[in-house]
């Protein structure tokens, strides 16, 4: 797969034409939603006529469609959304234009990001990159396909419990969530307030610790983006490694037990000190997840209701039937499952039961993780207990869906920075597997100096 | 095991505005009885003198000059609403 330094050498618009030539070619992974070909070209001829200059001067991106950014509408894979153009871009996106990267196109994802497989998009699933009869995962789903099918060398995704970590495994990509507050969350739309995190797929550490250079820095319009601190590095040190044993069992499909095994050995080899650590809490997490995501998601998706912006229901007659007709209407059903349960775990009677008791199991959870981080510089795990699915296998049930962010929800949870690199490929079903390291809060650049040894020594760059 | 009947779940489509049909209440039923059921695991987790947390980023009182800037002008975001009359958004009526 291609890299960002593949880009240089050739103009700005030779790099967009040749991008906007390959989403063609792969139409049929339904990986986009919307190509922004003319503000591409125009911007790509600012970059060759040296008006825009920086690090990723002409290089092509791609951003999720729940980021607010110019060219074609801002979808959110929903009907909601159909026609919707933003008024303004997202912060990251506007870092990433100032440094000269230029977004072509808008990729599909599960409607408001509720989802992992990407089968929840009002237009239609996303096939996986390596095997089209699988899934891509999700939410980010055609983010991370369209990275892996070498259209761009980079793509936004965002991971609020797994969205990008997951299907950056489904499809053999690196996939980085950073600390959460890292990234402003500034102009993208909001699912859970204390979880969403803003990351990126490409295909080495290299260019993700690149790309989150970039996106990184506080941000005056999120008041809860964190003091700027991240500073890429390189690693000169050996690690204190902790396989998290609760997230290695017989439960986990054999091919992943197998790939992550091989890579804790070449950990090992490399000199790293692996040991096994166990966290008992974690076998709670998803239940955390299931209550705190759905309610902050019925407050935060309450904007939509069809009166400033976004689709109105036509039919209605007064102000009350505009509201649950339009959302009727906008929302696909997994959007209606969560906004209910987050009703109900916020309504009088069932608050202290369900969402005051999540919080504070979380408070444990944060803290197992700090005592483990007293001791260990990473934490490793499967990125998803099993490798993509088939299309509609896990529909039918809310909570197998559910179980495919099994490993990836505790970290989303405690606001630490996560990344899933490629492991290997399943010598069965020729699926790629990831694994997923994990470190403390702030310590992107100790994580991310890991990521670009292993694949040095791996013989992957 | 928490079930919840039909007339709950029209309740919870009223506090959320949105208007379901009779087929969606009936599948949100069992989706949401059967989701209900995994997340009461969390009652057997011993969470006595534990403080809740709301908020990760332990950043408090985040100030910022207080500047005008322009923002996003008038005539782009009017241009978002589906229906508007002299500079105001139009809806139905409330009543």
């Amino acid at each position: 797969m291609t890299t960002i330094a593949d880009y240089a050498g050739h103009t700005a618009t030779e790099n967009v034409k040749q991008a906007f030539k390959k989403a063609r070619e792969h139409e049929s992974y339904n990986a986009l939603l919307s190509l922004t070909e003319a503000r591409a070209l125009e911007r790509a001829a600012q970059v060759d006529a040296g008006e825009i200059t920086g690090k990723l001067a002409g290089v092509p991106f791609v951003v999720k469609d729940n980021y607010l950014a110019f060219g074609a509408p801002t979808t959110a894979a929903s009907k909601m959304l159909q026609d919707f153009d933003a008024p303004l871009q997202a912060t990251a996106v506007e870092k990433l234009e100032a440094a000269g990267a230029i977004c072509i196109g808008k990729a599909n994802l599960d409607a408001f990001a509720h989802g992992g497989s990407t089968e929840n998009s009002a237009y239609g699933p996303t096939k996986n990159a390596v095997d089209p009869t699988k899934v891509a995962g999700g939410s980010s789903g055609g983010s991370a396909v369209v990275t892996a099918l070498d259209i761009v060398p980079f793509a936004l995704g965002t991971d609020t419990g797994g969205s990008i970590r997951q299907p950056a495994s489904f499809n053999g990509v690196v996939g980085y969530k950073p600390t959460y507050g890292m990234v402003s969350r500034y102009g993208v739309l909001a699912m859970a307030s204390s979880t969403d995190t803003m990351g990126c797929f490409a295909t080495t550490a290299i260019d993700a610790e690149l790309v989150m250079s970039i996106m990184a820095g506080r941000d005056d319009n999120d008041m809860t983006s964190l003091p700027d601190y991240f500073e890429p590095a390189t690693l000169d040190k050996k690690l204190k490694i902790g396989v998290i044993q609760e997230l290695m069992t017989d439960d986990v499909d054999s091919e992943v037990l197998g790939a992550v095994r091989a890579k804790i050995q070449a950990f090992k080899d490399a000199g790293h000190d692996v040991e096994s650590v166990s966290l008992p809490i974690v076998k709670h997490t998803l239940a955390m997840y299931y209550i705190i995501v759905p309610a902050e998601i019925s407050s935060n998706l309450g904007r939509f209701d069809g009166v400033r912006y976004g689709k109105r229901s036509e039919q209605a007659t007064t102000l009350s039937e505009l509201y649950g007709m339009t959302r009727n209407d906008g929302f696909m059903i997994e959007n209606e499952r969560r906004i209910l349960i987050g009703s109900y775990v916020l309504s009088s009677g069932y608050f202290d039961a369900y969402y005051q008791q999540a919080q504070k199991a979380r408070t444990l959870l944060i803290q197992a993780f700090d005592t483990l981080f007293e001791q260990y510089d990473v934490l490793v795990s499967p990125t998803a207990p099993k490798p993509a699915f088939g299309f509609g296998e896990n529909t039918k049930d809310p909570i197998l869906m559910y179980l495919s962010d099994a490993m990836t929800v505790s970290g989303s949870l405690a606001g630490l920075p996560a990344i899933s690199i490629p492991a290997a490929v399943g010598p069965t079903s020729k699926l790629p597997v990831g694994i997923q390291l994990m470190a403390q809060r702030k310590d992107d650049a100790l994580l991310l100096s890991f990521a670009k040894t292993v694949e040095e020594q791996s013989g992957d760059v | 095991m928490t079930q919840i009947t039909q007339d709950d779940v029209r309740r919870l489509a009223q506090l959320s505005a949105i208007t379901l049909t009779n087929d969606e209440e009936i599948a949100l039923q069992a989706d949401i009885s059967n989701i209900l059921g995994y997340i009461d695991q969390l009652k057997e987790l011993d969470t006595d003198g534990v403080e809740p947390t709301y908020h990760l980023s332990g950043l408090t009182n985040i100030f910022r000059d207080d500047e005008v800037d322009n923002g996003v002008d008038r005539e782009t975001l009017l241009s978002l609403p589906a229906d508007t009359h002299n500079n105001h958004i139009k809806v139905p009526k409330v009543l």
